[in-house]
């Protein structure tokens, strides 16, 4: 792709619809997004305020697309966007934003700013102002399916280390199965026993399912730019799986970014709705919790709390599931006195961990997180996301905590009923 | 007749007519620009149960406070006292209630004149702290533009004048009042194009953000 001004500002008028258009009419500058920011809040940086990391979008819309703006611009007072500025613009719509979603759970007028965000780093990546990071991880993507160039090798070796840890079988390729299977990359190289780990549960539940040697990544790193025609592309590439495959759900994984990718933008980036369900793993789980289908003994007697992931839990809908199932299996599990749809990121979301120019500003952030782990006292976090697990661990290592992050759908495998 | 009773006349006949046309007129233009760019249709299959909705959020927003630094307390406290001040003066006032009688028919009890007169004050100075906050705060700083200032003294003018005219302050009555209908009158010229029209967009804004996240299953 090659990217250019004239791109990135066509790009900022294809975004521009009527909810975007009542977000800036309806904007008082009254500031209380910044509260809501942990870009803002851990910096006490005013440029971190999230509506203004909107401002080139802005002026797009109020110079083109209200009456007023259209008669000021005629008598000369039109100020183009410009590559400067959208290169300044880049940390505030790449590095300090995680699309986390608490802004637009504060704005007193009802500005869903994180929906902008996403919707303004297409201009960005179509006027070549994306971070490098973040484009080599999309370029990653579209050579070898995996941000983070994981093989169809790498994937069956890590299989066939799990199986034998765990004496079972993990489907590959299995027509007609009930549900498919996705992983994301970090889950395979960094936390494979996620897998092992399903293949226990689903073995206990009777779950038919497989995986897909055509598409196995269910990350998609064509959102995070925001460059939707790659995204549409790495979609695709599941929506073939699955129906080649012929199942009737396709589980997305531990991960909060693949789900969001799969399960709310997939349908619009290919312009129809699937012919297969998109379930959260937590979901599935709790359903077979529910249906008396897992069963589990004993539990963990360590206090523990729980990191909601943004893109499950606020923007995801999956609040009270992971509660349910770790109440199953822990019994001293204490919630962060702001938790589920008001939650804090770990600051890695969004992008945010695949851009090395973040990784400072990333630390930054994460004292919110390091203050309710603080805060609680435990030693123990339980979450259901390889990326905020990668990023937190990264962080508590930085700031020296010791604070184990463990994944919920490995600890309900490790507490099965035998 | 003289000047000041013919520029009263003229603010409660004529100039008034004018301003509300604009008004209207304005709202609708806004609201076309707003609706003419429509949504994309969604494809992906919303939640069949949903603790929130667009309508929900509408009311939500008004009492939902999920922020707690102090800028942000003193944001929200001036922020309900000049709006339900403002309300509770457009709304109870017997010489406002008149005026709304003549446009539509319909009538109620207005409160006590002096306890309307505590209400402008406090309203006035709630204003005038917010305008403080906006020149101090970094975070808001960097947000204002001139129309900021400029919507913030056409809606502190018509309190002050109705003040003015009330006490029968600095200039005579006849004159003062009609300043104050003319003021009135600005603020609903420029209403629908500064950030005014969020008195209107405000239903729509929060009822698309209840919306997106309701179909997610969450109540925003
Ligand atoms: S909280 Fe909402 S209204 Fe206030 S400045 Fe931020 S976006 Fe604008
Ligand atoms: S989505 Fe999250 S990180 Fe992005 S601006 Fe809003 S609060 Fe900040």
């Amino acid at each position: 792709m090659t990217a250019s001004l004239e791109k990135g500002h066509q790009a900022f008028r294809a975004v521009m619809d009527a909810p975007i258009a009542s977000f800036f009419s309806s904007c008082v500058h009254c500031g209380i997004c910044a509260d809501a920011c942990l870009f803002h809040t851990e910096t006490g940086d005013a440029k971190y305020t999230p509506i203004y990391k909107l401002e080139p979008l802005k002026r797009v819309w109020k110079q083109e697309f209200t009456l007023l703006g259209k008669l000021a611009s005629m008598i000369g007072f039109y100020k183009p966007i410009t590559d400067a500025e959208l290169e300044d613009w880049s940390e505030l719509v790449y590095d300090s934003c995680t699309l986390c979603g608490r802004c637009s759970m504060v704005c007193p007028v009802g500005n869903d700013i994180t929906y902008m965000v996403r919707k303004m780093r297409e201009g960005m990546a179509a006027s070549g102002h994306a971070p490098a990071g973040v484009i080599g991880a999309v370029k990653r993507t579209i050579n070898s399916g995996s941000p983070m160039e994981v093989t169809l090798k790498a994937l069956l070796a890590q299989i066939k280390h799990q199986e034998d840890d765990t004496g079972l079988t993990i489907p590959i390729d299995q027509k007609g199965s009930d549900y498919m299977a996705l992983l994301s990359s970090m889950e395979i190289i960094n936390y494979p026993e996620y897998l092992g780990s399903l293949a226990k549960i689903f073995n206990k539940a009777g779950v038919s399912w497989t995986l897909s040697s055509d598409a196995f990544e269910a990350t998609n790193a064509g959102i995070q730019i925001g460059a939707s025609d790659i995204a549409r592309e790495i979609v695709m590439r599941i929506v073939d799986a699955a129906e080649k495959l012929q199942v009737k759900n396709v589980i997305s994984p531990e991960c909060g970014h693949a789900f969001t990718a799969l399960r709310w933008e997939g349908p619009n980036l290919i312009g129809r709705p699937y012919s297969f369900n998109v379930i959260h793993i937590l979901e599935l789980l709790d359903n077979l919790r529910a249906d008396g289908k897992i069963k589990t003994k004993g539990g963990d007697s360590e206090p523990l709390t729980f990191h909601d992931p943004c893109q499950i839990v606020r923007r995801g809908g999956v609040v009270q599931q992971p509660r349910d199932l770790l109440n199953m299996v822990a019994t001293d599990f204490r919630e962060m006195t702001e938790h589920g749809t008001m939650n804090w990121c770990c600051g890695g979301g969004g992008g945010v961990s695949a851009n090395e120019r973040a990784d400072e500003l990333k630390l930054l952030a994460f004292k919110k997180k390091k203050a309710q782990i603080e805060e609680l006292g435990v030693h123990k976090m339980v979450t259901a996301c390889a990326n905020c697990r990668i990023v937190m661990e990264g962080s508590l290592e930085h700031y020296n905590m010791d604070v184990e992050v463990v994944g919920l759908s490995e600890m309900v495998a490790e507490y099965l009923e035998e | 007749m003289d000047g000041a009773n013919e520029l009263l006349l003229w603010a409660k006949g004529d100039a008034f007519e004018w301003a509300l046309g604009i008004l209207i007129m304005g709202t609708v233009l806004r609201l076309i620009e707003i609706f003419s760019l429509r949504r994309k249709p969604d494809f992906s299959v919303a939640r069949e149960h949903s603790p929130g909705s667009g309508w929900k959020t509408i009311i939500s927003r008004s009492y939902r406070v999920n922020v707690s630094s102090p800028r942000a307390i003193l944001t929200y406290l001036t922020g309900y006292t000049f709006h339900i001040g403002l309300l509770i003066i457009i709304l109870f006032l017997t010489p406002h209630i008149e005026i709304w009688k003549s446009m539509t028919g319909f009538s109620w009890p207005g409160l006590a004149t002096s306890f309307i007169d505590l209400i402008v004050v406090i309203t006035m100075v709630a204003l005038l702290v917010a305008l403080v906050d906006r020149l101090t705060s970094a975070v808001k700083k960097q947000l204002t533009t001139v129309g900021d200032y400029f919507a913030w003294l056409v809606t502190f003018l018509p309190l002050l004048t109705g003040y003015f005219s009330y006490h029968h302050m600095w200039l005579p009555y006849t004159q003062m009042l009609a300043l104050h209908i003319l003021s009135v009158e600005l603020l609903m010229v420029v209403l629908p194009f500064t950030k005014l029209i969020h008195s209107v967009t405000i239903g729509i804004s929060r009822w698309y953000n209840g919306d997106q996240f309701a179909r997610k299953g969450v109540a925003s």
